[in-house]
């Protein structure tokens, strides 16, 4: 009955402060498609490459959607073209030797110039391989031709083997052909390290707007007073954290709905697993994200205190979330990993997004976000004590 | 008469530091105690220590027979704080029944109460106004019609009378009077004289101490003035001395 009033209370209030709602709904997707475009121009990059000398089947193999070819016939040196015509590069060749020379200011066209001369070398090779490939099964064919005719003739003769051997042997020593085809597991030739890192984003995103606003509005009620009026009634001290639990709890579900649905439907990801599993885990961290968001704010007195905390709390989850690998972190900092919640819902959403996993995998994670929730839930109760003694 | 609030030896404080010490004091039912005092003295201390908010640090605090801090019993208080602690986002209506309910008031009960209740604080014809669109006054009725808007067997009221004019003040103190005539105990703190009249009883209190206690003629006639404003002066006066000669 009194929660009920108090959930009441928190969605008018809620419903009547439009930028917090905003801030909470809209928010959130801004930040993810804004993250989106970020990480999707870099795949439409290209890179300038000045070439001088350079074999034109070599060219022609390295030239592909993101370089562009300029063809260059001066004699000055690479490192006066590159900063006359801002190339990312220039490639030269001096007999065999091939020469590259990087402006190296922009990591991702040093990266893309280096992919596309490694890709060109090897497609030529491989058509090498190829080329000696069908010569030496026109040999083969004539060899077995000449074997089939000595053969007759030692068949009368006698032992065949050792005319026949040598000439094989010296035959196979030529390359082997490579065709390569790639096969992706998880998205296509497409994917970028967007799809990696969304798992992770969607876990923080949620994690990031619940920690603050539900931290904020139960902030405002202690400097308000309000709490300790609340508190001058016969209410529950676990009857008030409820009632800020399901209050804002209702709003963290719509939002976290909001993020998995925008994501799902207009980043157009590829989830393996199943849907439901990537809502129970961002509702549990959501309810982490309140449940921590209502403990912390006893530890501020206001608003802007609230904010110094992010830095304190939030950020330090950012990096041991999943996008830089825990496992190759060092040694002594892995086990600080285990003690962030956000470190079980990214890696729990990685899972399920990615490789497919069913609740039974990650019901470990959940428990341990379980844990986290009835932890906090605990402290909240025993902060609570500070406004009433009972 | 029954003995509705009852305080003995009681020391109070925060941390460490003593705010409150020896403190006795009876209201019985249907009794206006006030309790009149300068700024620090420590009457909200006490007045959240009678309402069981804090655990007194030596002696006891009855409320009912009931040892306080008791949960329960706090739906047998009406409680306006000094500092007003309003949903500024809410209406008026929407405090009061917000307050009512977490009092353990149906809400049909409320619809009846509420306009009883904003009457006596002449807010009727604001109700639907929001609370962040009041001025200061306004927001000090409303405080106080949520502390009575439970009809509770007890009010407990920390400085009410504080931004509220003169004629306004007389019809609370009229319904304050027609409350305590049918029984119910209420406990008010102030710092003005004019309020410490009105009461049945006055306790002074000065530094943490009670330095006097009585009806507020016994305090004219004691302290031998002629007003009652006189006696405060007198009775602070006496007190310096005391902490003079120790
Ligand atoms: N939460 C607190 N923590 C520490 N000290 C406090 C706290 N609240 C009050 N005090 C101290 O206790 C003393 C008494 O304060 P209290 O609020 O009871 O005074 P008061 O008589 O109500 O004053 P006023 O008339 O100004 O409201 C003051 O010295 C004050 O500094
Ligand atoms: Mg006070």
């Amino acid at each position: 009955m009194r929660i009920l009033t108090m959930i009441k209370r928190i969605l008018t209030e809620m419903l009547r402060d439009k930028r917090t709602l905003a801030l909470m709904f809209i928010a959130p997707l801004f930040i993810l498609s804004l993250l989106y475009f970020l990480f999707q121009s870099n795949t439409d990059q290209t890179a300038a490459l000045g070439v001088r000398n350079v074999d034109t089947t070599l060219v022609k193999a390295v030239n592909n959607n993101h370089v562009k070819i300029h063809q260059i016939s001066s004699d000055k040196s690479a490192e006066t073209i590159i900063r006359d015509h801002d190339y990312a590069g220039v490639l030269s060749q001096n007999g065999d030797h091939l020469t590259l020379t990087l402006q190296n200011s922009d990591q991702s066209k040093t990266a893309i110039l280096k992919q596309s001369l490694q890709k060109g070398q090897i497609e030529l090779k491989s058509k090498a391989a190829r080329t000696a490939i069908k010569t030496q099964a026109k040999a083969l064919k004539k060899m077995q031709a000449a074997l089939a005719a000595v053969t007759r003739q030692m068949g009368r003769a006698g032992n065949g083997k050792q005319v026949a051997q040598p000439a094989a042997g010296k035959q196979l020593k030529a390359a082997p052909s490579y065709t390569v085809t790639t096969h992706y597991l998880y998205g296509s030739s497409n994917s970028t390290y967007f799809n990696t890192l969304l798992p992770i984003l969607i876990g923080f995103v949620v994690f990031f707007f619940v920690f603050l606003i539900s931290g904020i509005a139960l902030l405002r009620e202690r400097t308000t007073g309000t709490l300790n009026r609340l508190l001058a009634t016969p209410i529950k001290r676990g009857e008030v954290i409820m009632g800020y639990l399901s209050g804002y709890g209702i709003f963290a579900l719509i939002q976290t709905l909001l993020v998995v649905l925008f994501t799902i439907y207009v980043f157009n990801i590829q989830i393996l697993g199943n849907i439901w599993n990537i809502f129970l885990i961002n509702i549990l961290l959501a309810v982490v994200a309140l449940t921590l968001g209502l403990l912390i704010s006893t530890f501020a007195s206001s608003e802007f205190q609230m904010v110094q905390f992010i830095p304190i709390v939030v950020i330090p989850q950012i990096f041991f979330s999943g996008i830089i690998p825990v496992n190759q972190m060092a040694d002594w900092l892995q086990p600080v990993a285990k003690i962030m919640p956000l470190y079980y819902g990214s890696q729990s959403m990685s899972d399920v997004i990615q490789k497919g996993a069913t609740i039974g995998d990650i019901a470990p994670s959940l428990g341990i976000l379980l844990i986290f929730v009835v932890v906090f839930l605990v402290l909240n109760m025993l902060s609570m004590r500070h406004y009433r003694q009972v | 008469m029954t003995e509705v609030i009852q305080v003995s030896d009681l020391e109070q404080g925060y941390g460490k530091t003593v705010v409150l010490k020896d403190i006795n004091l009876t209201v019985n039912s249907g009794e206006i105690l006030a309790l009149i005092g300068p700024s620090g003295a420590g009457k909200t201390t006490l007045v959240s220590t009678i309402m069981g908010m804090l655990k007194p640090m030596k002696g006891q605090v009855t409320v009912l027979d009931t040892p306080m801090p008791n949960r329960q019993l706090l739906a047998k208080i009406g409680f306006m704080a000094q500092t007003d602690a309003l949903y500024e986002s809410l209406t008026a209506n929407e405090n009061l029944m917000f307050f009512g309910s977490m009092q353990g008031i149906s809400r049909k009960a409320l619809k009846e109460k509420i306009p009883y209740a904003a009457n006596i604080v002449n807010l009727v014809p604001d109700l639907k106004k929001y609370v962040k669109d009041y001025s200061g006054g306004m927001k000090r009725r409303l405080s106080l019609a949520i502390a009575l808007v439970s009809d509770p067997e007890i009010l407990i009221l920390d400085e009410p009378t504080v931004g509220i004019d003169p004629e306004l003040r007389q019809q609370i103190w009229n319904e304050l009077h027609k409350l305590a005539n049918a029984g119910r105990t209420i406990l008010l703190t102030t710092h003005v004289m004019e309020d410490a009249e009105e009461a049945d009883d006055v306790m002074m209190i000065r530094n943490g101490a009670a330095i006097a206690q009585g009806t507020p003629k016994q305090l004219i006639t004691e302290y031998g003035v002629k007003s009652s404003e006189t006696v405060f002066l007198a009775a602070g006066r006496q007190q310096d001395a005391h902490t003079n000669n120790d």
